[in-house]
């Protein structure tokens, strides 16, 4: 051990280039600029190629870190990339947007005596590498198996269904309800954390391999899962996400000015909104915005509106800094950024004009008590703590619920009580035949590898499905 | 990509007919529900409800007057040019059912979504009464069309120049006073509504309006579309657009209606000084 502390001192990660704080506020380029080789292989040099290695338990797919990490000390780049795909379709995506500290790196033998392996950092590299100096090369494809596959949701875990199934030699179409695939990688993740040329090559990805892509197909509306195998179609696999805002039904919650995260997000990544009005799609310019929530979501839309040229943004959140949700990149990013922490603080009812627009809110200042059920100190408000905060943009992020639009057009697929598919967990098979789920339709809102696991998951059972029997 | 087969202009090239090509969508459409269409790459998602759809065809039919930059650059597209994209069919469907006496009253473009209600009523075996209204006799679209699809049309203009010299509400009181009616269908502009529920629940009439609220997805998915409706919050997208006249919050609507006023005036400004100058 002291030998590993020895090297953690002496050998410190190496950092990520990053856009300047004050010039990146402004706009929407990517934020971290990425590794050269000379420091991702300077970064890899760091590993210890552990024999039993705690950040491969740590991450929820199981992707075989040492590995990847030996072919880049070794430069072999083309190597890395395709093992890193054995367990991980989009690392791009992962690279990026993984919650690593709670993950791999958290499990990093380097980081208990100093800062872990920049596992993230080294994924990401090993696909912008392929990305710009690749061959392309498609991977070897199962002889056609006549099988069609339907796939609903075009987000992560509905990517990663395609691209297993297409490979293993069925024919799969995804249905995408909104003209773009991609899910929330496209319309909630910010240009500047998850580029869209990124998910756009990886979906080609999928298309060069010969997965067929609908948009504009919202099913349960436009066709049905019944329809859907009257068309042919023997298996179903669903990855709707979770696509319900909540709001917090607090009074003058529908002045104008208070938008959910999803629209807002969408309206700035998917509209390309921030570009109005070169394209038609407007998107509301705060000059004071609040931000109500502490998690990705929150923080991706701070960022933005501090990107669309607020003066100032908050962060209200009801908890502590201990128990903010985000990634931890993107609390301190923010901060940088200007972004301001209201915290202990709770929105209790909105403020308006003659015209409808809000024009502030009021809060009150909370304190933490006891532990609740959820093992985190319940937050308390204080009495005759209210006071007012200026706003003209108010976004919502307290969270996101299961949307019904599919689900209560499916008669015969079981629910929890909060509208979410009730699935078995060693396959994702739902109590409909023929019909699988997973991502945040099953989850709850999670994170992009759980979605993608999932995915592979219910992939293999589809599979087993199609060449076995249910 | 969705093509145009059938373009016309009414009301002198304010208002626009598109009859699409969208195959998917035409078989499933039922009465009061709508679509979402996008022009182009760059474009904005605009709902419109279908005024008709035709199965074996396998095309739908929209109307829509022109307000803005949107609706200018789908006015733009000829026959032959294609929509990018257009998702649907969204929303609830009207519920329609036999109750006896129905009068539907139509202002604006309202009339084109009234239209395929209006049918689905008499279908049902009602008895129809229909009133629609413009500003005046150059504004009024699909007269014919309304006198096929109810029992008795009546027609109203603002300043008199056609029909009855007056607003819809007053033709519509005078029906009701004669007593035996026992719904009432509203759609136009938002104070047209408000004021016809305004009457109505005097009457103590049951009556349907549908609205507008602007929109993104159109799927439930951002809030955006929030009206409320006895006092709770409803997503028209997907819990409406119809609702019950009497409980809707008609002053927060016209409010909401008027989010980005400003960046659209200027949006829609710079898109004819573009288009003049070609
Ligand atoms: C703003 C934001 C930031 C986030 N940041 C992170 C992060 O940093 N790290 C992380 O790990 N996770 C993050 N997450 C969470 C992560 O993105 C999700 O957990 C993940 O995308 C879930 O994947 P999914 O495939 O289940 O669904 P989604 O990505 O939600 O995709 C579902 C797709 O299905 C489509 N769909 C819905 N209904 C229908 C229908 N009826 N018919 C057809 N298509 C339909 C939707 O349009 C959508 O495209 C973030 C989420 C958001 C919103
Ligand atoms: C479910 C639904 C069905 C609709 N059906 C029809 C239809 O059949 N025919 C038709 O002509 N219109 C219909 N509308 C209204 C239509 O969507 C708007 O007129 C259109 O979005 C305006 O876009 P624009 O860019 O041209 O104008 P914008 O530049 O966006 O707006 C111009 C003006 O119109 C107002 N406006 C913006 N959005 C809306 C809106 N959603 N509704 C009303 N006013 C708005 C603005 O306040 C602004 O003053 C419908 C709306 C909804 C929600
Ligand atoms: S997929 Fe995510 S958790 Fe797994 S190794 Fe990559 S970054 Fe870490
Ligand atoms: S735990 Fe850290 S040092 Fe060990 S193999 Fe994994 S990344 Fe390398
Ligand atoms: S338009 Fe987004 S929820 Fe209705």
């Amino acid at each position: 051990m002291a030998d590993i502390a020895e090297k953690a001192r002496k050998n410190p990660r190496v950092p990520m280039p990053e856009q300047e704080p004050k010039v990146r506020a402004r706009n929407f380029l990517e934020v971290p600029t990425g590794y050269t080789m000379k420091m991702a292989q300077e970064e890899a040099s760091r590993c210890l190629q552990c024999k039993k290695p705690g950040c491969v338990n740590g991450c929820p797919v199981g992707v075989d870190i040492p590995g990847f990490i030996d072919f880049i000390v070794q430069g072999d780049m083309s190597g890395a990339i395709r093992h890193l795909w054995k367990m991980n379709a989009l690392p791009a995506v992962c690279g990026r947007v993984c919650p690593q500290e709670i993950q791999c790196e958290g499990q990093c033998i380097v980081g208990k005596k100093g800062q872990p392996v920049a596992i993230g950092n080294l994924e990401r590299f090993c696909a912008d590498y392929e990305r710009e100096h690749g061959t392309g090369e498609l991977p070897p494809k199962q002889p056609a198996t006549g099988k069609r596959v339907a796939v609903v949701g075009s987000g992560p875990s509905g990517l990663t269904v395609a691209g297993d199934l297409i490979v293993k030699g069925h024919d799969v179409t995804i249905f995408e309800a909104f003209h773009k695939p991609g899910g929330v990688l496209v319309y909630g993740i910010p240009e500047f954390r998850l580029p869209k040329a990124i998910v756009a090559q990886e979906v080609n990805f999928l298309a060069r391999l010969g997965v067929k892509v609908e948009c504009n197909a919202v099913v349960g509306r436009t066709v049905s899962l019944d329809e859907l195998f009257t068309e042919g179609y023997e298996a179903i696999y669903v990855g709707v996400g979770a696509g319900l805002p909540k709001f917090m039904n607090l009074p003058g919650e529908n002045l104008v000015g208070i938008l959910s995260a999803n629209e807002y997000l969408t309206r700035a990544n998917l509209m390309k909104a921030y570009q109005y009005p070169d394209v038609d799609t407007p998107i509301p310019h705060g000059k004071n915005v609040v931000v109500l929530g502490a998690g990705n979501v929150a923080m991706d839309s701070a960022r933005t509106a501090m990107r669309l040229g607020a003066e100032t943004v908050k962060i209200v959140y009801r908890r502590s800094r201990d128990e903010m949700p985000a990634r931890k990149a993107e609390i301190h990013h923010a901060e940088e950024e200007g972004i301001e922490m209201c915290l202990l603080t709770n929105p209790t009812r909105y403020l308006g004009n003659e015209k409808g627009r809000l024009t502030g809110m009021e809060c009150l200042r909370m304190e933490l008590g006891e532990p609740d059920a959820s093992g985190r100190r319940r937050p308390i408000p204080i009495k005759g703590s209210e006071y007012l905060v200026d706003c003209d943009l108010c976004i919502v992020a307290v969270g996101s619920g299961a949307n019904p639009l599919l689900t209560s057009e499916t008669s015969d697929m079981q629910l929890n009580k909060w509208g979410y598919i009730v699935t078995d967990t060693a396959t994702g098979k739902t109590t409909k035949k023929g019909v699988w789920a997973g991502g945040d339709i099953v989850t709850g809102a999670a994170t992009v590898i759980l979605a993608m696991g999932a995915g592979r998951q219910a992939a293999n059972s589809i599979h087993n499905y199609l060449t076995l029997g249910w | 990509m969705f093509k145009i087969v059938r373009r016309q202009e009414m009301t002198g090239g304010t208002v626009i007919l598109n009859e699409i090509e969208a195959p998917l969508i035409a078989k499933k459409a039922r009465p009061g529900q709508f679509v979402i269409l996008k022009a182009n790459e760059n474009g904005e998602r605009i709902p419109l409800t279908m005024a008709d759809t035709d199965p074996e065809k396998g095309t739908i039919t929209i109307i829509y007057m022109v307000v803005g930059k949107s609706t200018a650059l789908f006015r733009d597209l000829q026959v032959g040019d294609s929509y990018q994209d257009v998702i649907g069919p969204l929303g609830k469907a009207t519920h329609l059912e036999k109750v006896g006496k129905v009068i539907c009253v139509g202002g604006g473009t309202g009339v084109a979504v009234l239209h395929p209600i209006t049918r689905g009523l008499k279908e049902v075996g009602n008895d129809v009464t229909c009133i629609i209204g413009a500003r005046n006799k150059d504004l009024l679209i699909l007269e014919d069309e309304m006198k096929k699809a109810s029992h008795d049309l009546r027609v109203c203009t603002d300043d008199g120049s056609y029909g009855h010299h007056g607003f819809v509400t007053q033709v519509m009181q005078e029906i009701l006073d004669a007593g035996g009616v026992k719904l009432v269908v509203a759609i136009g502009p938002v104070p047209m509504m408000k004021a016809v529920s305004k009457i109505t629940k005097d009457y103590n009439v049951p009556t349907m309006v549908s609205l507008n609220p602007i929109m993104v997805d159109g799927t439930g998915m951002c809030g955006g579309c929030r009206v409320t409706i006895g006092g709770e919050t409803k997503f028209a997208c997907v819990d409406g657009p119809e609702f019950d006249g009497h409980q809707v919050d008609y002053d927060e609507l016209i409010k909401r209606l008027q989010a980005y006023q400003e960046e659209e005036r200027e949006c829609h400004r710079q898109y004819c000084t573009i288009r003049d100058a070609k």
